[in-house]
């Protein structure tokens, strides 16, 4: 028996973006799904971009944080809270998803 | 072969949003409780099962062919499309929204997208309330006159309490690989064996659940290609469906069934739904495996 209580891992991160995004009807992409997660944006007022994530799949930190920062990293997003829930989805997709958010407000 | 002018969009490989977005009028989805107000289960955390922002269904008030309607829209993807507390409420909120009298507008049809293996298991009993207060709420819709029309096309099917919520309706619309039965093959074959009901046998599930069966006994309404035009098309057709529910009305689909079921009294040699075809008149029941949706359209006899 395992000694982990059935519990989703709770992340945050919090960046200073360069790129203002503006005002934005909140987006939403990508299915809570086996291997699979969906990103929510907002848009917030300031120059942070927050990221929160919920994941089932838990000690996996170190990974979605050299993810999210190598989102941030080519996007630099400002004034965008990123709200995420996660069913083990692997990091490329997660690369992806949060590409196509960021798509989404800025084609 | 001959290649088709315009590529089809797959109904089944469209999320629940993007089915949504190619069945209303372009750009008409207004949505209510939409992903960024977190309405979301109470029960999955505690279980550690992670929630959807939105509880796997899109809600809210469109228009079709220019006529204002309200519909839902399951994603077969998040839990099966199963129906939990949030789910099932936020069903059942559009379709008393449907009624709610002078102060509310009165749709043309309410419109279900639906795709769910049933009842949500990790809020089973309020799971299995929210579903019976679907169907109440789906009945009082009709009772009022306003059709409620269901398309049935993605991966998952239509099975257990959206099975019975989806035969409840005015207008029923399936593809050939939609697939709409109470309880779903795997269930079958865990209570009753795989003698029984092999659940790994794609072709009899198919033979037993699937669009081209429904069409061929009466089950649905419409049948249709994979294609969102289609079920466009079929919602739009599905607008002037309403059909009342009167002691006539299931008195007659009491006299379908019955007669069904005694089609295959006695000795049955061979495949049985194939049987149930035949016997029903269908012309060539057994390459109805291979045929296209439309030569299948023109054998039904029910």
């Amino acid at each position: 028996m395992s000694d982990i209580p059935p519990a989703l891992e709770s992340l945050h991160y919090r960046f200073e973006g360069a790129q203002p995004v503006g005002p934005f009807e909140p987006v939403l992409v990508g299915v809570v799904g086996s291997g699979n997660l969906e990103v929510l944006l907002e848009a917030v007022a300031g120059n942070e971009c927050t990221v929160h994530i919920e994941t089932s799949a838990r000690g996996f930190g170190p990974i979605w944080e050299a993810v999210v920062s190598d989102f941030h990293q080519r996007h630099s997003l400002a004034g965008i809270r990123i709200s995420v829930n996660d069913m083990g989805a692997t990091p490329a997709v997660v690369s992806l998803r949060l590409d196509q958010a960021a798509q989404e407000i800025r084609p | 072969m001959t290649a088709p002018v315009l590529r089809a969009i797959s109904f089944v490989e469209c999320s629940a949003r993007e089915r949504l977005s190619h069945i209303v009028d372009a750009g008409s989805f207004h949505e209510w409780l939409p992903p960024a107000e977190r309405v979301t289960s109470p029960h999955l955390a505690q279980l550690g099962v992670p929630m959807a922002f939105d509880d796997g269904v899109a809600i809210g008030r469109a228009t079709l062919a220019g006529r204002t309607i309200f519909v839902a829209a399951q994603e077969g993807e998040f839990m099966g499309g199963g129906v939990g507390e949030v789910h099932g409420a936020k069903l059942v909120g559009l379709l008393r929204r449907a009624i709610r009298g002078e102060s509310g507008e009165r749709p043309a049809a309410v419109v279900l997208l639906a795709e769910s293996g049933g009842v949500r298991l990790h809020e089973a009993n309020a799971g299995l309330i929210a579903v019976s207060e679907v169907m109440r709420a789906l009945l009082d819709v009709r009772a009022a006159g306003i059709p409620v029309i269901v398309l049935i096309g993605g991966a998952n099917g239509c099975f257990g309490g959206m099975g019975i919520v989806a035969r409840c309706a005015d207008h029923v619309v399936m593809s050939d690989i939609g697939r709409l039965a109470m309880s779903g093959p795997e269930v079958i074959e865990a209570s009753h064996g795989v003698d029984e009901f092999d659940a790994r046998d794609r072709a009899l599930v198919w033979r037993t659940t699937g669009g081209k069966h429904r069409w061929l006994c009466g089950d649905c309404d419409a049948l249709v290609d994979d294609d969102v035009a289609e079920f466009r098309a079929a919602a739009i057709t599905g607008l002037e469906s309403s059909k009342p529910v009167t002691l006539q009305l299931l008195e007659t689909e009491h006299a379908l069934l019955v007669n069904r079921l005694h089609l295959l009294d006695g000795e049955v040699g061979g495949d049985e739904a194939i049987s149930l075809w035949a016997r029903l008149g269908v012309v060539d029941a057994a390459g109805v495996g291979d045929l296209n949706v439309d030569a299948v359209r023109a054998l039904r006899t029910v």
